[in-house]
């Protein structure tokens, strides 16, 4: 078999070794434009995991590798002038031209034939039986095929610049500093005992600010030297042709076609913020040598590393993806104290939960722990357990779970004993204000019974209060929802405007000042019984295309009234419900914060400009959620789907959130809360 | 977890004789449910026709579609055929899985456009959700983006999944109840899963899926990949779908030999 592997990198290098150790007679060329001195970068960081497969894979250039390399099992955080350090992390690192010398060697004594200051322009001339496209995140193979491997090429997060320098950290260390242009942060690893990386990055408006757009090599290095002089501790920064650079994110829908097969940075990436590029291409041609070995023929071979490493990368792309939006958006966490900046930061990706971090650092657990709970002592609740002061009321601990009205009044305990607050379905202000005939209203069920039985159950009861707007007359849950009553048990809605909800919805009609008035009455109304009755909190509904939340959103409001002015009806209503719910008593708003369409929708910027207002008029809390202003949406879901938009809201508007979104365990509970990225967890036990 | 059996209605070659035969032999073996998939540009039988057939010559297993590729016809008629086969197997044994399906010419031999396709199936899962029609069987619905999860959300009893290996089902099931939780809807939705199997002749089989997803470019290879050849293969598959909570997983014959049914059988029991 001929292999020509265009690339000289760390995949195309360690490929060449596996696929030439697994049969000698294999012809195997390496293609590379650059000199085989050429050096690009600094250290690049390995995984414990990675580990054990290099060395299961060619035990010599293992060797050699683990001999050079910085190992460390903390992280710094260097924020507000302070040092916090997480134990327990397993790294390593070599400097990347020395990973390539090694692979090189190797290369050359098991008789592959590399070939460097090469340049292909033409794939044609690649006449392998196999041709691998190991050449990076700009690759010449995949360039010409984009549709055949469905790539999808985009810039990702901050401008970064990739620096070294001597001096040598202990720690993989995140660096934060303020400076007059704003936030800059700095990822830094240590990868021999001589020096360290140290990528540089900010937002793009901070970049321009500080005139590093305009700015040679040298006045970047003095400048962010003077960033980071307290961190450098009078070390220099080291430049390497250190450019600043957008990252681009590269996916493909399928890495092979015909006979050319994308490994590496070709095949994907992964934003540097979780440092993987290196181990996930070393891994590609672990799985791709293996595939060839153990099958038939190349094409089932090609077919077999696709459906084994996708998977995996995938998993990691989701995680770089939030890691990155993390760094873009890390200056809205300033406000956050040390510990909890830290906590946040450790499990931004999601790949490591509180539980994790407890595990491998229980020292820093406990401090984390201690401080949420706001404690002196060393031993406290985990942050679920921990009581929440909402405005005048207490909630026991910070899980929230949904029952129906029928459920808590019925059975003896509530359905689920141990909640801090349970949370009602929608209960309508009137009966013209109902989802379906089952939805209940204020006027039809006993609260007061109802609280002591949530009372009795060691939770506070939280009444979600509302009215359907457009979303009105259908019928019951166990038809779905959406789906309109027709004929004589139909009855009329009222909405922002006059725009039906969905397939064959109601046209609803838009009520002028009068009716508005007297809605917002009824609101009123409601609120003062749900008071008298001695509920403990008030949700107000302000979500999901009902009907206050249809004023908010510019997909169901077009009045060209005073109420064309979206928030103000919605918080004519908050206003007058406040003025009736008594102080001692905490009063809430579900929000949706953000449409989920293309364009035309509300945007996150607008939710948080709204939960500010909410803050303002007296509301302890939102309870954040997305979309259904419109049936036809495009949302995005997965475990704790809505957490990212919760952390945004809680720390932009700086409000108290409750947040669901399929969080299912209290491990989900307790990482979202010690990150303060929610106030409340609302679990889904169902 | 139920395991039920596909109808070799999308196999070429399979006649009218061999594919009741199929749906008889299912009856009496260990299966829960006989479906059937949907392909109008392909060598292949009606869905519901089919479905009505085996509805007459069996007494006990479920019927599916898994799925039927609802905007190719109109609500209305589509309405009709489900009740027809609901009323046709005695009632109680259908149950409707609606996806938009995944090929363009489908739409074109069908005049139907391709555009707005689930716009389309939304209104017509809201048409057989309405007292007009009041279609009492349950309902699925299919697909992978946000879009699709929400309108299975919506309307339906629950998810059809669109194959994979367990990890990949699993993470499709987080999705669906998550949207299910969305929604608002009350408990959970019911999970379906799906997966090929060939037994007496592999390559067949593969070649078959190769064949059958060939508009899918080189997906069908990874497809083919994924055909359960072996007693092992397919007894780790059904564990797999049964620990990440499948309700009910159809397994789907790549070769019409009523062989390879009696021996899935053998290994289900």
């Amino acid at each position: 078999m001929k292999v020509d592997i265009l690339g000289a990198g760390p995949a195309g290098l360690y490929l060449a070794i596996l696929l030439r150790r697994g049969d000698p007679s294999r012809e195997i060329t390496v293609i590379e434009r650059n000199p085989p001195d050429a050096t690009f970068g600094w250290g690049v960081v390995f995984s414990e995991d990675t580990m054990s497969a290099l060395r299961d894979a060619d035990h010599p250039t293992y060797t050699e590798i683990g001999d050079t390399f910085a190992r460390w099992d903390s992280i710094d955080i260097r924020y507000r002038g302070e040092r916090l350090r997480s134990r327990g992390h397993s790294f390593s690192a070599i400097r990347r031209t020395l990973l390539l010398d090694i692979l090189q060697r190797r290369c050359v004594q098991l008789g592959v034939t590399l070939r460097f200051g090469v340049e292909v322009t033409d794939p044609a001339t690649l006449t392998g039986d196999l041709v691998v496209a190991a050449d990076g995140v700009n690759s010449l193979l995949r360039r010409g095929n984009e549709r055949r491997f469905g790539s999808v090429v985009a810039p990702q997060g901050c401008r970064y610049v990739w620096f070294g320098t001597d001096l040598v950290l202990d720690a993989f260390t995140f660096a934060f500093r303020e400076t007059e242009h704003g936030l800059f942060q700095a990822h830094a690893y240590p990868f021999d005992e001589n020096a360290s990386t140290w990528i540089v990055e900010c937002r793009p408006e901070v970049w321009r600010a500080a005139g590093l757009d305009a700015a040679s090599e040298a006045d970047s290095i003095s400048f962010c030297e003077k960033v980071f002089a307290d961190e450098l501790a009078g070390h220099r920064l080291l430049s390497n042709r250190s450019q600043w650079l957008n990252f681009q994110r590269v996916h493909n829908r399928s890495w092979h076609h015909g006979n050319v097969v994308l490994v590496g940075d070709a095949a994907h990436t992964a934003h540097f913020s979780i440092g993987s590029g290196t181990k996930l291409a070393m891994e590609d041609a672990i799985a791709l040598a293996a595939a060839i070995e153990r099958e038939p023929d190349l094409e089932s071979a090609l077919v077999a590393y696709e459906l084994e490493r996708q998977p995996v990368v995938e998993r990691f792309q989701q995680a770089a993806d939030t890691s990155a939006g993390y760094f873009e958006r890390v200056a809205a966490h300033t406000g956050l104290e040390p510990i909890q900046f830290a906590v946040n930061l450790l499990t931004r990706s999601g790949r490591v939960s509180h539980a994790n971090l407890t595990l491998r650092d229980p020292a820093f657990g406990r401090a984390a722990d201690a401080w949420f709970a706001g404690r002196g002592t060393v031993i406290a609740p985990p942050p679920t357990f921990t009581p929440l002061r909402l405005g005048p009321v207490t909630v026991p601990n910070r899980v929230a779970v949904l029952s129906t009205v029928s459920t808590v009044s019925t059975v003896d305990r509530v359905s689920v004993p141990g909640a801090g607050l349970v949370l009602t379905e929608l209960v309508a202000v009137d009966d013209g204000g109902r989802v379906s005939v089952d939805t209940p209203t204020v006027d039809g069920v006993d609260w007061a019974s109802l609280g002591s039985r949530a009372h009795d159950a060691g939770a506070l009861l939280a009444v979600h209060l509302g009215h359907a707007g457009a979303r009105g007359s259908t019928r019951p849950a166990r038809y779905g929802m959406d789906v309109p009553l027709r004929g004589p048990s139909a009855w009329p809605l009222v909405a922002a405007s006059a725009i039906p909800f969905g397939p064959n919805g109601i046209v609803p009609v838009a009520p002028a000042a009068d009716g508005l008035a007297r809605l917002r009455d009824a609101f009123a109304t409601a609120a003062a019984r749900l008071a008298e009755a001695g509920v403990d909190v008030l949700e107000l509904d302000l979500a999901h295309g009902r009907l206050l939340a249809g004023f908010l959103s510019p997909l169901t409001n077009h009045r060209d009234d005073a109420y064309g002015e979206r928030s103000r009806f919605p918080m004519e209503v908050v206003s007058a419900v406040r003025a009736v719910w008594p102080a001692d008593r905490a009063l809430a708003v579900r929000l949706t914060v953000a449409d989920r369409v293309a364009r035309g929708g509300l945007t996150v910027d607008d939710g948080i400009a709204t939960a500010r207002e909410l803050a303002a008029a007296g509301v302890a809390m939102v309870h954040v959620e997305a979309g259904q202003s419109v049936a036809e949406e495009q949302p995005t879901y997965r475990r704790g789907f809505l957490t990212e938009l919760s952390d945004r809201v809680r720390n932009e508007a700086g409000v108290a959130t409750l947040v669901g979104g399929h969080l299912t365990t209290i491990d989900e509970a307790n990482t979202v809360l010690a990150a303060g990225r929610a106030d409340l967890c609302l679990l889904d036990l169902t | 977890m139920k395991v039920g059996i596909g109808l070799p209605n999308t196999i070429p070659g399979t006649d009218g004789a061999r594919l009741l035969e199929w749906a008889r032999r299912a009856d009496t073996g260990p299966f829960s449910t006989v479906a059937v998939l949907d392909r109008l540009v392909y060598d292949s039988l009606e869905p519901f026709t089919t479905l009505a057939a085996a509805g007459a010559v069996t007494q006990r297993v479920g019927l599916a579609t898994m799925i039927a590729i609802g905007p190719l016809r109109g609500a209305a008629m589509l309405a009709k055929q489900a009740a027809t086969v609901d009323a046709i197997s005695g009632g109680g044994r259908f149950t409707l899985g609606l996806a938009v399906g995944a090929r363009r010419d489908d739409y074109e031999a069908a005049g139907v456009a391709h555009r707005g396709r689930g716009a389309r199936l939304s209104e017509q899962l809201a048409h057989l959700r309405s007292e007009c029609d009041d279609l009492d069987v349950p309902l699925l619905v299919g697909g992978s983006s946000g879009a699709a999860l929400l309108r299975m959300a919506r309307y339906a009893d629950g998810y059809a999944h669109g194959g994979g290996p367990p990890r990949a089902f699993a993470s499709a099931a987080t999705k669906a109840r998550a949207a299910w939780g969305d929604l608002g809807r009350p408990g959970r939705p019911a999970l379906w899963g799906q997966g090929y199997f060939a037994f007496g002749d592999p390559d067949r089989g593969s070649a078959y899926l190769r064949d059958y997803y060939a508009f899918t470019g080189p997906f069908a290879d990874t497809i083919a990949a994924g055909n359960l050849t072996t007693a092992r293969a397919v007894k780790d598959f059904v564990r797999g779908y049964e620990a990440e909570g499948c309700d009910e997983l159809i397994l789907l014959p790549t070769v019409s030999d009523l062989d390879d049914l009696d021996r899935l059988a053998e290994v289900l029991t």
